[in-house]
């Protein structure tokens, strides 16, 4: 574990204020999921999941197939499709295209893949404005943070730091109630949809049979991204193909539950290219880029390939227990909680953050609520794996191996599992809240100290299991 | 050019050559219920309601949306239901408009947008409006209430059904929006706040 994921663990861990903030919000959501999958409300959502895993599976195993169908679909609606390899080609494209159109004001709807590759960052550099518009990420725009949650982005904010925000950025008076606060973003950012040259969103779907992007929020900030400016850009990574606008069935019912616990969110848009003749209003312009940006390196391998299936849903961070105690800016990249730590390793390589596959229980929690039953504690697991091989000879922990195998064979062979069970119960030091959470001096050194601090040990019972079984 | 080497390993790594053709997909999964039309009306109401939108049933919608705008200005849509019943003659109301400029700047001082609907889905209670040039996308987005008057034969069971009737909904339009419930937001706090960047009110006509 590096150095910056630990302490940012422990900041997290210490900020009582903070710890509330995540757990009632994902307790909310959690709440929220659960309610709207039950039987008496949705009786089919396991053939749901196990239809959307089908879909999500087939689509990738076919997926240059399904992306050239979306792209000759898009062109045939007057829409063009750019393929972009990494966060660089996607600011090249708006860059120039920006350029060409005389475009100075972008506003934006919320996306995690622009956010994968620093979009605003890269186009403000070159002298565009590019707004968030979605309520939170407009927050944390304006307070220059990442988002904290895939769905709550602002979720770590309280309305004072908002009022702060508010006050500080756009020289407002100080006003803490979350209906006002909101009222001033909307005024805000209403000038800015109806000023705006290009409109940028992310993609939900990519439907090849229709050539459509459907978009999913509560706001309205995406249907006014979508349809205010003259130009629409959507940004979305290849793996969002799905093959029919009649798969929408199965997974529009599962997105919405599983992220907030409502039927429907408020507006699902299904978008298939510029304004057609005959229509009012709409952009003239549509593009949807394709970004790979580290996706093809994850479809070789056939188990580690279902970390594309994700939906963005948030379940498996609400219910994790290691996100609700360690949050989401501990995590190294824009993805937090379960779905973040399998997919970043693979991204960025394991060595990024080597200590991030090992942050788990693996308690499985998350792949139970997994709307496209993504079997994350698996990958975990492969992972863990590919960071040892990853590690040189040198760097491998010498002493760590011949503990394991020194516990591999104790585990093995029947009498000397008991002999070390007595031994450890006779020297077992004292406890502390029903926990032994230091061990006697002499073995409280070096490598064996850094690996007990951070594990506490159930004291052994006074009688073992087996000793109980033989006096029965 | 990245199009083709991002093809080019997108094939090697899941086995295929260019040109094969797919596998068969699995099934789509389509279940539409039987329920009477009283009960899906009845399922309109409750769901409507249920997300702190208004619904009503009436036999004269002019009547009732006569009422409903007194006072307000709002801008029609050109559906022809809304011309036949006559809500586009009422006073305060703008109608006819297909210049796009000219209905943006009408809907950002507008009170009340008012339009059809495509279809409506019962078990959410949700309106579908399909872009085109009896519907503009603006109308049920930038004025601060949303006001739909349905014909109560537009009323589908929910998702499936309406996938069915349209199977590809990209043939009839460029913009197709689902739409349940107002605008609404939890960022700050997971505080419900209405209204953000659509309509904080809803409203939904059943014209019996």
């Amino acid at each position: 574990m590096s150095v910056e994921f630990d302490r940012k663990i422990h900041a997290t861990l210490a900020d009582t204020k903070l710890q509330l903030a995540i757990y009632a919000s994902t307790a909310r959501l959690k709440d929220g999921r659960l309610s709207s999958v039950a039987p008496q409300t949705l009786p089919d959502y396991q053939e749901l999941r196990t239809q959307a895993n089908a879909l999500k599976k087939h689509a990738l195993e076919n997926l240059d197939y399904y992306l050239e169908e979306f792209e000759r679909n898009v062109v045939a609606h007057g829409g063009k499709v750019v393929y972009c390899k990494d966060g660089t080609d996607v600011a090249d494209f708006v860059l120039a295209l920006a350029k060409e159109r005389g475009a100075r004001l972008i506003v934006k709807s919320k996306s995690m893949t622009t956010e994968e590759v620093d979009l605003n960052e890269r186009l403000e550099h070159h002298g565009l404005e590019s707004v968030e518009t979605d309520l939170g990420e407009y927050i944390l725009q304006l307070a220059h943070e990442k988002p904290y949650h895939i769905v709550a982005p602002a979720l770590h904010k309280t309305r004072y730091d908002v009022a702060e925000i508010f006050t500080h950025s756009l020289h407002v008076p100080s006003e803490t109630v979350p209906e006002k606060q909101t009222a001033i973003a909307r005024a805000v950012l209403r000038e800015k949809f109806l000023a705006a040259d290009i409109g940028i969103s992310g993609a939900n779907f990519l439907v090849a049979d229709a050539g459509a992007v459907v978009l999913i929020e509560n706001e309205g900030n995406a249907r006014l991204t979508t349809t205010a400016p003259r130009i629409h850009i959507a940004i979305a990574g290849i793996e969002k193909v799905i093959p029919r606008a009649q798969d929408l069935a199965t997974f529009l019912k599962l997105l919405a539950r599983s992220a907030t616990g409502q039927l429907l969110s408020v507006y699902t848009s299904f978008l298939a290219g510029p304004k057609r003749a005959g229509e009012i209003d709409g952009p003239e312009e549509f593009y949807v880029v394709l970004l790979d940006n580290g996706r093809t390196k994850l479809l070789p391998d056939r188990s580690k390939r279902q970390s594309l299936y994700c939906i963005r849903c948030g379940a498996c961070l609400n219910t994790c227990p290691v996100y609700r105690k360690i949050g989401g800016h501990s995590f190294p990249w824009v993805y937090s909680g379960p779905i973040g730590a399998i997919i970043t390793p693979q991204f960025m390589g394991v060595s990024h953050e080597p200590g991030l596959p090992f942050a788990s229980s693996l308690c499985g929690a998350c792949a139970e609520v997994c709307p496209v039953k993504i079997d994350i504690p698996k990958v975990l697991l492969e992972l863990r794996s590919d960071v040892k091989k990853s590690e040189t000879r040198e760097k491998q922990n010498r002493l760590e191996k011949v503990a394991f195998r020194v516990f591999a064979w104790v585990m093995t062979h029947p009498r000397w599992y008991e002999l070390a069970g007595r031994v450890a119960a006779a020297m077992a030091p004292s406890e502390d809240g029903g926990w032994i959470r230091t061990v006697p001096g002499i073995m409280n050194f070096g490598p064996l100290k850094a690996w007990l601090s951070q594990r506490d040990l159930p004291p052994p019972p006074p009688k073992s299991f087996r000793e109980l079984w033989r006096r029965r | 050019m990245s199009r083709d080497s991002i093809l080019h390993r997108i094939r090697t790594a899941v086995g295929r050559s260019a040109d094969q053709p797919p596998a068969e997909a699995p099934a789509a999964r389509l279940r539409i219920p039987e329920v009477p039309l009283e009960a899906r009306i009845a399922s309109v109401v409750a769901r409507v309601e249920a997300l702190a939108g208004k619904a009503v049933r009436t036999s004269d919608p002019c009547a009732w949306v006569a009422e409903a705008i007194r006072g307000k200005t709002a801008v029609a849509s050109n559906a022809p239901f809304l011309a036949q019943c006559g809500i586009t003659g009422l006073a305060g109301v703008r109608s006819g408009i297909t210049d796009p400029e000219e209905l943006r700047e009408l809907c950002a001082t507008a009170d009340v947008g008012i339009t059809g609907a495509d279809y409506v889905l019962a078990d959410t209670g949700t309106l579908v409006m399909l872009s085109s040039g009896r519907e503009a996308r603006m109308i049920s987005l930038l004025p601060p209430a949303h006001l739909a008057v349905v014909e109560r034969e537009r009323i589908l069971t929910g998702l499936d059904e309406l996938l069915t009737v349209l199977p590809n909904p990209a043939v009839e339009t460029s913009s197709m929006v689902l739409i349940t419930g107002p605008s609404r937001t939890a960022d700050i706090e997971q505080i419900l706040v209405r209204g953000v960047h659509g309509p904080g009110q809803i409203t939904v006509v059943i014209a019996d």
